[in-house]
């Protein structure tokens, strides 16, 4: 995940859209399926950015006044709300904003010109920095966060999915069940909290966590990582767990699973083999999910250890209420996500073509 | 495999005094039988009978699901029942085989044909994967799979019914099998295919001499592939024998109404007073009706064309295999679906606008998602009545208890709810509904398909006297020819949306012209064995000729 | 005898249509009861929302209130640290004081349980009202109001829940109660699954039978969707319900966490988590108490909401129960794939953890 992966995917993921819509014209079969799914994703993202500006600049509250803060003067407010140019009809404004995306835009502060690059999100209320360039610049401290903690919940949590579908009905099973339960039952914040206090405060085996740049230093990197990474994974791992046990037990119920018995093939090739085959769809679905997510940031996380993140910019632009951030923080995590899931399905299709064919 | 499976004096399937027990179900109850190596055994028997539990007690395919077994089998040579997991894994394919019903959900979606085949041996065999694989390509052949060994590449949606029928065959002749043990082998199947899978059956047991156990609820099918029956009831034997004796001469009562009650093709049938329809007395008619779903490239026709006719007092038969339109056809009579092109008149009168016709009601096929759960059923059958604007309370539950009376259903059950009924009284539930519309003309899909063969004949009997008592026009969709022929003045043959052949019952069933139905009736399974033998004789030469081709397609 | 069999199961994915009898309550109370689990989960549950509702009531028995400063107890030399032992516990203060400012932590703890189950369930009623009204429109309405209405319910899928009820909160307007603002935000953000389940639900309900022969008998749409369908989605939305209760319980409390939540002074756990880590060597309760309340609280509604979706789907339970040995007859899952597929979509992640 480097910082350009945002800017490259978007505008490919667009391109690919529009040369979609020629396709779905013409597609039947697979490539007709790939068309289909992509244009379903351009439509959902522009439903996307319509819904999310109008929510955000039609909100209840006045924005000049939230943005100038609230010992603004009445002119000052004045102000800020022409230089928002509020007083433009929405639609306006949102087309101005939707070809500051491609195009990128120039903002006059009255003084000055600021120039936003494409893809221009806006600049920042409080900094006058570009939207984008803050968002890429917190990206490496997410995906840092992000990639280990999911490598560990993925194997912790497909694995005890797994286990426990196979022992179903035996000690382990119910063991597993009621860590996953637990698991699933304690907020990050609480499990995070609880580990920072004991390992890094009471036995001090990790230090307090730190960011440091994977390029600095990849051991130090880790090494502080370590803690919020296992914290992240241990309660995502439940959830999978949980997902992928009932999913197993799903596909084990299935009439074919029933066929290798039938042919004396042992229960480790027809657990590890024929019903995981069968129970991963929902697990791969949710894991573009979550990969998409991460893009909003570990909230949690990144707040409770306090790394500099994408989730810990966006707490701290609600806090002060730094509208361009806030919105291109939900549309950034809203494309990744959608664009997670079509590549998911894609993906999935290549494996499954029954897929395409229903 | 272990020494003991080695061929000796021993029957291949020895089975004695077997109970199985669900909870405080029993499934099966004190069954003996044996199977000599090579003999073919059908059991047979309606659903409940218990004969599917027999077969999986065979594999010992109940062990570890909470089901108690008694009594002793001993299939080629092992105690199912005593033996440990990895000689029951030793078992089940190199001694007894299993082809289960549904080709579809029976194989895995995710993984080619030949590799499951190819799996299957390589566990028993341990032979190396390239030589597993072209094993799986050599029975895939020997079942009559064209270009084996491409297709083993493809996965199971790939192949059409028939052929996953073959592929499961395929796969249980791997590990070339003693006994393969067939559990309604072609019930999901077109009957066309059928008669394709039970050819290759009983090929495939002259050339290998392996033993047959086949379960099926279709005396018909058994006639045509086994030596002996087993007729079971209730988790009982009822009678066993020589299939000839068995069906020809039965002893039991039970085997005797079994039988009396399985409609055929060629025997004599009921008389029906033939011109109760007086010409002109047209109650719907169809012109170029047509049918498409979809768009675009991939829009097709279900139904593409269709012209017919249904007179007052009559019974029109609409049969066909399954994709073949009919039940799109039936819809779209009675409203449910608007056609895409075509006219359609009721009782003379061009239909106008979309939706459902008064007087025409329906009969539905399934006798669990035709009833709200969550309604009496007598609130049920009340609907078209309170639908029409009744308001007298007491008037709608008389006519209610009428209605139900009429169909042959206490009226004291108008409080309970659809689960507390049986298929056959749930399909007459469905069938008072309909009456208390006073129709003009039921259109009835598949209406006896889910039931048994007794409660089929019932309720064909039931819809004949009241189509007789109130002069009711019906249409009769089925995909069984033998039971369309029972109820039918005339009868359409349907095939990819189109009607094939269009006549009377004994123009179409006596002379028909169209190569497809002839097709069609060829492959009925006889009830008489030496029937049967001949009949597959004869498909076995037409098959040599052109429609061969394509039946090896299917 | 084929089709029949196939069809004999009622289509559909999963729990959507999951056939309940008629006497539906009576069977899923009869069901409910024979779980072990479920029943002490329930009671732990009954006893939390009786907390919550005697929060005043057992405050006034201590007698102390959640929101008086006590300066005298704590240690504002010491930056704040509760007086004595156990973090400040004694006989008028429970469970000790809270750091820095004094307030009885017991009266915090039995009031931050309303702002918890209160904001949670007023939060999913509105997710079910505004899901089951989608869900609805979207599977009976034509083409275009479905693409329309599917399209908007994507996006309420895509968006994380925690960030977007998050960024929310950023713009509205500060007026109201803050629970009732965080009620209505997480409830405005989290029907995406609600509407999948009752738009999937509708579609296959539709394709019934019994929905035909209805139609057949002359009735109009509304009594259609009243008397055919909405009895029937009952079982899927009350079992997605309460799935959805623990979550909101628990994004509750992380935005809270985050400060962005319930501000003080009213109690919410989650807020008495934020700045707990500071306080754990003098006044541990502090941290562990909202901490164990809060695990408490979601785990009695997740195994709670376990029991509900065994007891109303009786084929999940089956398959839980580990092969009853039963024949299963056909299976028509010629779409199940895919269909499950979606559901692991349909799954709203719970945030940005």
């Amino acid at each position: 995940m480097t910082a350009s992966t945002p800017v490259a995917t978007k505008s490919r993921g667009l391109t690919d859209g529009l040369t979609a819509g020629l396709g779905g014209l013409l597609g039947g079969g697979f490539t007709g399926f790939v068309v289909r799914r992509a244009l379903g994703a351009v439509i959902t993202l522009f439903v996307l950015s319509v819904v999310i500006y109008a929510v955000f600049y039609v909100a209840p509250g006045d924005v000049a006044q939230i943005t100038c803060g609230p010992r603004c003067s009445p002119a000052q407010v004045q102000q800020v709300s022409e230089q928002l140019r509020l007083d433009d009809p929405l639609y306006t404004r949102y087309l101005d904003f939707l070809r500051g995306i491609f195009a990128g835009q120039d903002y006059s502060t009255g003084t000055s010109v600021l120039h936003c690059d494409a893809p221009c999100l806006g600049l920042s209320y409080q900094t006058d920095q570009q939207v984008t360039e803050l968002i890429l610049n917190k990206v490496p401290v997410t995906g840092s966060l992000a990639i280990g903690a999911m490598v560990l919940w993925l194997i912790l949590g497909v694995g005890t999915g797994v286990l426990s579908a196979w022992r179903r009905g035996r000690a382990t099973e119910r063991i597993l069940t009621a860590v996953t339960l637990a698991g699933t039952a304690t907020p990050v914040f609480v499990i995070g909290l609880l580990l920072m206090i004991l390992i890094c405060g009471r036995l001090q085996w990790l230090p307090f966590p730190q960011y440091v740049p994977f390029t600095e230093d990849p051991q130090q990197w880790a090494w502080n990582l370590l803690l919020p990474w296992v914290s992240l994974a241990l309660i995502e791992a439940a959830k999978y767990a949980r997902l992928t046990r009932s999913s197993m037990l799903e596909t084990l119920a299935e009439d074919h699973v029933r066929t290798f018995r039938a042919y004396g093939i042992g229960e480790r090739s027809i657990v590890g083999k024929h019903a995981l085959r069968g129970a991963l769809a929902p697990v791969i679905a949710l894991s573009a999910n979550d990969f998409g997510s991460m893009f909003g940031g570990a909230l949690l996380t990144e707040t409770l250890f306090g790394l500099p993140g994408l989730g810990r910019e966006l707490v701290q632009a609600v806090r002060v209420v730094d509208l361009p951030v806030v919105v291109g923080m939900v549309l950034v995590t809203g494309f990744f996500v959608v664009l997670a899931n079509a590549v998911a399905d894609v993906l999935y299709a290549v494996a499954d073509r029954r897929v395409v064919l229903s | 495999m272990s020494p003991e499976t080695l061929p000796g004096p021993e029957a291949l399937v020895q089975v004695e005094d077997l109970g199985v027990e669900f909870g405080d179900v029993r499934a099966v109850d004190s069954v003996t039988f044996t199977l000599e190596r090579g003999g073919a055994l059908g059991l047979v028997g309606e659903s409940g009978s218990g004969k599917s539990t027999v077969a999986s007690a065979l594999l010992g395919l109940h062990r570890g699901t909470g089901a108690r077994v008694t009594g002793s089998v001993r299939v080629g040579g092992t105690d199912v029942g005593a033996a440990t997991d990895a000689e029951l894994r030793r078992l089940r394919g190199p001694v007894a085989a299993m082809v289960f019903q549904d080709p579809l959900s029976s194989l895995d979606p995710y993984y080619a044909v030949g590799d499951q085949i190819a799996e299957v041996y390589r566990a028993h065999s341990g032979a190396s994967r390239r030589a597993a694989r072209a094993r799986a390509v050599d029975v895939l052949d020997r079942v009559g799979i064209a270009d084996a060994a491409r297709r083993a590449r493809s996965r199971p949606h790939e192949f059409s019914g028939g052929m996953r029928q073959r592929a499961l065959i395929a796969m249980a002749l791997a590990c070339e099998p003693e006994l393969i043990v067939a559990d309604e082998p072609t019930t999901a199947l077109d009957v066309t295919v059928q008669a394709q899978i039970l050819d290759l059956l009983h090929a495939l047991r002259e050339e290998t001499g392996m033993g047959l156990l086949l379960v099926t609820h279709d005396v018909g099918v058994a006639a045509e592939s086994v030596d002996d029956v087993l007729v079971m009831r209730g988790g009982r034997v009822v009678e066993r024998g020589a299939v000839a004796q068995v069906l020809g001469a039965p002893q039991e009562t039970y085997t005797k109404d079994l039988l009396s009650a399985v409609p055929r093709v060629d025997a004599a049938r009921d008389h029906r007073p033939a011109g109760t329809a007086a010409e002109g007395d047209v109650v719907v008619e169809a012109e170029g009706l047509r049918r498409e779903f979809g768009r675009g490239r991939r829009a097709f026709a279900a139904v593409d064309g269709v012209s017919l006719s249904v007179r007052r007092g009559e019974t029109l038969g609409i049969v066909g295999e399954s994709g073949s339109g009919k039940t799109t056809l039936g819809r779209m009579l009675v409203g449910l679906l608007e056609p895409t092109a075509g006219q359609l008149r009721h009782g003379g009168a061009e239909k106008s606008g979309k939706g459902v016709v008064p007087g025409v009601q329906m009969v539905f096929q399934d006798p669990v998602s035709s009833l709200n759960p969550r309604r009496s059923v007598g609130e049920s059958v009340a609907d078209p009545l309170r639908a029409r604007g009744d308001r007298d309370e007491d008037a709608i539950r008389a006519r209610v208890r009428d209605l139900m009376e009429r169909v042959g259903l206490d009226p004291a059950h108008y409080g309970r709810y659809p689960h507390e009924f049986s298929g056959g009284q749930r399909q007459r539930v469905g069938i008072a509904r309909a009456l208390a519309a006073e129709p003009r003309l039921i259109v009835c899909d598949e209406p006896v398909s889910a039931l048994d063969v007794t409660t089929q004949a019932q309720v064909t009997a039931l819809l004949a006297e009241l189509q007789r008592e109130l002069g009711l026009a019906l249409v009769f969709v089925a995909h069984d020819l033998a039971v369309v022929r029972q109820v039918s003045d005339r009868v359409a043959v349907m095939r990819r949306g189109r009607i094939v052949e269009y006549g009377t019952v004994d123009e179409v069933y006596g002379s028909p012209q169209d190569p497809y139905t002839r097709q069609l009736l060829a492959a009925v399974p006889a009830l008489d064995p030496v029937a049967a033998a001949s009949r597959r004789a004869a498909r076995r030469v037409s098959s040599a000729g052109a429609v061969g081709k394509e039946l090896a397609a299917a | 005898m084929s089709e029949a069999l196939l069809a004999s199961e009622i289509p559909g994915a999963g729990a959507t249509t999951a056939p309940v009898p008629a006497s539906g309550a009576r069977q899923f109370w009869r069901r409910l009861r024979t779980q072990r689990a479920a029943l002490v989960a329930a009671a732990v549950v009954a006893l939390l929302v009786l907390v919550a509702l005697a929060a005043p009531l057992l405050t006034a028995l201590e007698g102390q209130d959640p929101t008086s400063y006590h300066p005298g107890l704590v240690d504002s030399a010491r930056g704040g640290v509760p007086v004595g032992p156990l973090g400040g516990m004694s006989a008028e203060h429970w469970l000790g004081v809270e750091p820095q400012t004094g307030r009885d932590l017991f009266a915090r703890l039995v009031y931050g349980a309303r702002v918890s189950l209160g904001v949670a369930l007023a939060a999913t009623l509105m997710q079910i009202v505004i899901g089951v009204a989608v869900g609805l429109a979207s599977g009976l309405g034509g083409r275009l109001l479905d693409q329309t209405l599917s399209r908007a319910t994507d996006v309420m899928v895509a968006l994380p829940l925690m960030v977007l009820a998050l960024a929310l909160l950023a713009v509205v307007p500060g007026g109201f109660p803050r629970p009732v603002l965080v009620a209505l935000v997480v409830g405005f953000v989290g029907w995406g699954g609600v509407a999948k389940v009752v738009r999937a639900g509708t579609i296959s309900l539709k394709s019934l039978d019994h929905v035909a022969a209805a139609r057949l008998s002359g009735w109009g749409g509304v009594r259609i969707a009243r008397r055919e369908l909405l009895p029937a989605l009952a079982a899927p939305v009350i079992t997605y319900a309460a799935l959805l209760v623990p979550t909101n319980i628990t994004v509750e409390a992380a935005l809270s966490f985050l400060g962005v939540g319930v501000k003080p002074p009213t109690a919410s756990w989650g807020q008495m988590l934020t700045s707990a880590d500071v306080w754990y060597q003098a006044a541990p309760q502090y941290l562990l108490l909202p901490a164990a309340a809060l695990f408490v609280t979601v785990l009695a509604l997740t195994v709670l909401g376990d029991g509900v979706r065994t007891a109303l789907d009786p084929r999940a339970a089956s398959r839980l129960r580990v092969g009853t040995g039963r024949k299963r007859v056909g299976s028509g899952r010629k779409s199940v794939d895919t269909g499950r597929k979606r559901a692991g979509a349909g799954r709203k992640r719970e945030g940005g953890s």
